[in-house]
């Protein structure tokens, strides 16, 4: 079933295009990757999807349904979740209190404050701290969790790996297989390409704002890919 | 005994203009607006409760009970409808718009009930007094309104970091954006916002009219108090607020006891001496 697409998708910032008629289908219980160079739209297409830029509205079907239209916290309420690009954890609250913002869609689900700290121990022994006093890896995880306690069906993860070692990295991304097993259906933005495709079923390569190639994880021609991924 | 009289006096005092404070530290707090009608909608307030009076013969405390809610639907409704419109744009807009509302108010009251100035009365609260050893009084009524002061500041602080409305108000005030993208409705808090705003400039509106006269064009001097105590006390901080506005308290009556022409200079000048010694206030908020 197909949860997510997205059809002729553009997306402005002003009088720039960064975005060209983008087709990008996510089924449920798929993983996705979206990877492409630095500027090749990725941000903004899950910008776009989340409603933090306005499309036309029969641009982004989630379950059948146009939401080009809709606000940000609409578009939450529905089921998709970000993870936003570095974070942006509230820092005059605690990792707790940030987790609970998450709970302010009214969204049930299997994920909980217990489920989430059962997912990530140490945000547990550090649930009083402010937000921003946590490590970059722990921040993460706390980002990852706030989006988690809204119970979304599609969570949109932007550069997880950004400025973490890859010890960190490799934590996070294993919590990823647990997430998934909860049902949540996930898009990752990623510039670690073997680290996406590595978690991912299938991938989109974006170059300069427009689809370059998109294929299987499993099997695919890594010439094709560096060709879409350098625009060579 | 006398300068012990003149700090205890000035820190009542800074009662009532820590209560013209709350809402504008609220409203700049949270939705960065700095309202630059909230000294009218202190006057309107005053109004509001006149007409409840006439119309229903309560007393001034009791015409709270209808002023409270008039002035929380007025603060949503002109949040909702009007000043969300002008918050994208920048911090201009929103003073424009506000200043705007200002005349109207200040013209509409001239209108409507004239120039003359009004006052609620209250009966004989309004000059009883304590007396304590040492020649000292303490009027009941600007005590009761310091207690008042206190125990706003309290509750909101209760809001602010025991619920989950204030959960959201200081993610909004952090950061509007990714509080929209977390699922909450930016929008629909900021009117609530400016609704509980509303609600210490009315009570703070009708406090103050039982202590002094007021008239149509007596908003933007109680705007400026407001302003002296926030800045005072430092941005985003509510317990500072209550200390700007006992060190506004405390200026103005050691001034007057100088000489009662100074009275409202004094704490001016004692305004401009935070700015220049402490730009950023006495009490910062240091959870940035």
């Amino acid at each position: 079933m197909t949860l997510l697409r997205t059809q002729k998708l553009s997306a402005f910032y002003g009088d720039f295009q960064a975005l060209f008629g983008i087709d990008v289908e996510v089924e449920q219980d798929e993983t996705i990757a979206i990877i492409g160079a630095n500027g090749a739209g990725k941000t903004t297409l899950l910008r776009a999807i989340a409603g933090a830029l306005t499309t036309a509205p029969e641009t982004v079907l989630f379950d059948g349904e146009p939401i080009g239209h809709k606000t940000p916290h609409e578009i939450v309420r529905l089921g998709i979740a970000m993870v936003p690009e570095g974070r942006r954890l509230f820092q005059s609250l605690s990792v707790e209190e940030n987790l609970l913002l998450g709970t302010h869609s009214g969204r049930a689900g299997p994920w909980n404050l217990k489920r989430v700290y059962e997912l990530f121990p140490r945000l547990r022994e550090l649930r009083w701290l402010p937000a921003t006093s946590l490590s970059g890896g722990q921040q993460q995880m706390a980002a990852i969790g706030r989006a988690l306690m809204s119970n979304p069906r599609l969570l949109l993860c932007d550069e997880l790996s950004l400025g973490l070692a890859p010890v960190v990295i490799r934590d996070i991304y294993q919590c990823l297989g647990v997430i998934t097993r909860e049902g949540t259906t996930v898009v990752l933005v990623e510039q670690d390409i073997n680290r996406a495709l590595d978690a991912s079923t299938r991938f989109y390569c974006l170059q300069e704002g427009r689809l370059a190639l998109s294929a299987p994880t499993k099997d695919f021609d890594r010439a094709a890919l560096t060709a879409a991924y350098f625009g060579m | 005994m006398q300068w012990l009289n003149i700090l205890i006096q000035g820190t009542l005092l800074g009662g009532i203009y820590a209560l013209f404070a709350i809402g504008l530290s609220m409203s700049f707090g949270i939705m960065r607006l700095v309202n630059i009608a909230h000294g009218d909608f202190i006057v309107l307030s005053g109004y509001v409760a006149l007409l409840v009076i006439w119309g229903t013969g309560l007393s001034p405390f009791l015409s709270l009970l209808i002023v409270v809610p008039v002035m929380f639907a007025v603060g949503y409704a002109l949040q909702r409808g009007l000043l969300n419109q002008t918050l994208s744009g920048g911090l201009l807009p929103p003073l424009l718009v506000t200043f705007g509302i200002s005349i109207i108010i200040q013209n509409g009251l001239l209108q409507g009930f004239g120039a003359y100035d009004h006052r609620l009365q209250e009966g004989a609260i309004e000059t009883a007094s304590l007396h304590f050893p040492g020649g000292i009084d303490v009027g009941v009524y600007p005590l009761l309104i310091f207690a008042i002061a206190v125990f706003a500041i309290a509750s909101l602080q209760v809001l602010f970091y025991r619920t989950g409305l204030g959960r959201a108000f200081r993610a909004v005030s952090d950061d509007a954006d990714t509080a929209e993208l977390m699922g909450i409705d930016n929008r629909k808090l900021y009117a609530l916002a400016l609704g509980i705003a509303m609600i210490f400039t009315a009570i703070a509106g009708v406090l103050f009219g039982i202590r002094t006269i007021f008239d149509p064009a007596a908003g933007p001097i109680r705007l400026i108090l407001a302003f002296e105590a926030v800045i005072i006390g430092g941005l985003g901080s509510m317990w500072g607020t209550l200390i700007g506005g006992m060190v506004l308290g405390i200026a103005q009556s050691i001034g007057a006891a100088l000489d009662p022409t100074w009275q409202i200079l004094a704490g001016h000048l004692a305004f401009l001496a935070v700015l220049i010694l402490r730009p950023n206030g006495l009490f910062p908020r240091t959870r940035d």
